[in-house]
């Protein structure tokens, strides 16, 4: 069967690699380019690129960054943020994106979805959702990087999304996100069991017990992570070397 | 030189940029009369069979494939095109490869597409010298080549499908070795010294 894959998450603002805490508080932690290579020397399966400042500020995407991404790297790499249009998506196509992210734009407009993949496939497109706990207790997807809830229902916006074409959902919790205490495995179980597509879970990795949970409790077919592998709490291969130990099939 | 096809059919820069980073000298071109003259032909692509056979056939080059006797490699949707036939929009095919391209039926134990590393093994080619069975590649797709007499190696993803075919001179992998790493510049550097 396929392995489990490890995939770290850059975001990225004004060219630099970012990371904060509830995506407030930026740090830079290092260059795009320099960080995934290193990644994928240590074992990455997959890179996620964000461009954290595309929805808040308008900014295009990032195209001639992407350039130099697939110029050096020998694996698959998402490219997310702000894409808003079958054009913008080309062009990162173009510059040798493996697979896009959609989040906002295709909640204000979900036939975005099937317009990338009835013209790129299904393998192209992946759905971001970043959900939040409304006060009455239901998982709601969030726009504009957690700060605007939407009426948008977790669960049925996910299988909207399968339905329209999605190939991938990626999923963060806001309540978990980069605060290193552990994703939401309850959550993650149900909602991966309730979709036939991947699903990549995202938010509150901070140790390699908070990854084989999600991987196994949680049923996610990826773990993306940010913090942990930024900050240096361990590295790629430490990771995998333990997850493989504890009998979670990797790509060592 | 090496000739990658352009049919309109995505990603092709992640194939230059691998042979540039193997230093393989390339050329990208649609011309019939570039590729029947190439050493190498690599048929790439990402997206759906269906479009790729109707730009295949609208740019002429159904004949001028099949007509190769170079070696020819085909990537995923460059691959299934060489099949005989593919489920993906009913789409008859080149009919190289002696076998028919189906959907995996999507479960809540298999989830579709086929994404990300898997292992291959039954390696029977030069185009895996120095590559163990068990090696992971990169993968993803919905549909996959039966397996076949032409099979020089599979994958187990819900049952063994063929993760790469040979006949004759005519090469083809499901997985994306301009993707998988160490593996896949090992396997594109056999190709390239075939």
């Amino acid at each position: 069967m396929v392995a489990k894959r490890i995939i770290p998450c850059l975001d990225v603002k004004d060219g630099k690699t970012v990371k904060g805490v509830n995506f407030i508080g930026l740090q830079d932690v290092g260059d795009p380019v320099e960080l995934g290579a290193r990644y994928a020397s240590e074992g990455a399966d997959e890179l996620v690129y964000l461009d954290i400042s595309a929805t808040f500020e308008g900014r295009s995407t990032f195209t001639s960054l992407v350039e130099r991404i697939s110029d050096r790297i020998n694996i698959p790499f998402t490219v997310g943020g702000g894409i808003s249009s079958l054009s913008a998506a080309s062009d990162l196509l173009d510059a040798g994106a493996d697979k896009i992210s959609v989040n906002s734009a295709a909640i204000a407009d979900p036939t975005l979805i099937d317009s990338l993949a009835s013209r790129y496939g299904s393998q192209f497109v992946v759905l971001a959702i970043d959900a939040k706990l409304s006060p009455d207790g239901r998982w709601l997807a969030t726009t504009h990087g957690g700060r605007v809830l939407t009426e948008r229902e977790l669960f049925s916006w996910a299988h909207e999304g399968q339905e329209r074409g999605a190939g991938e959902i990626l999923l963060t919790s806001m309540e978990h996100d980069g605060v290193r205490k552990g994703y939401p495995c309850a959550l993650f179980s149900e909602f991966c069991s309730s979709l036939h597509i991947p699903v990549i879970a995202s938010g509150g990795a901070g140790s390699t017990d908070d990854i084989a949970a999600v991987l196994t409790e949680g049923r996610a077919d990826a773990a993306l992570a940010a913090s942990i592998f930024h900050y240096g709490t361990c590295t790629i291969g430490e990771v995998k070397k333990e997850l493989a130990a504890r009998g979670i099939k990797v790509r060592l | 030189m090496t000739t990658i096809v352009d049919y309109r059919m995505g990603n092709l820069r992640s194939v230059k940029n691998a042979l540039s980073r193997l230093g393989a000298e390339f050329t990208v071109t649609s011309d019939p009369e570039l590729i029947l003259a190439a050493d190498r032909v690599i048929l790439p692509g990402v997206g759906n069979a269906a479009e790729a056979m109707d730009n295949i056939r609208s740019e002429g080059l159904a004949e001028v494939i099949r007509s190769l006797r170079r070696p020819v490699l085909g990537i995923c949707i460059g691959m299934q095109i060489l099949c005989r036939h593919s489920e993906e929009g009913d789409t008859d095919c080149l009919g190289v490869f002696d076998t028919d391209v189906r959907r995996f039926e999507a479960s809540a134990d298999l989830k579709v597409p086929h994404m990300g590393w898997n292992g291959i093994g039954n390696l029977d080619s030069k185009l895996f010298k120095g590559v163990n069975g068990g090696s992971f590649v990169y993968f993803v797709h919905s549909y996959r080549p039966e397996l076949c007499c032409d099979t020089v190696a599979t994958c187990n993803y819900g049952g063994l499908f063929s993760a790469a075919l040979k006949y004759e001179n005519f090469y083809g992998t499901q997985f994306h070795p301009e993707k998988s790493g160490d593996t896949g510049e090992a396997i594109l550097r056999n190709f390239l010294s075939l």
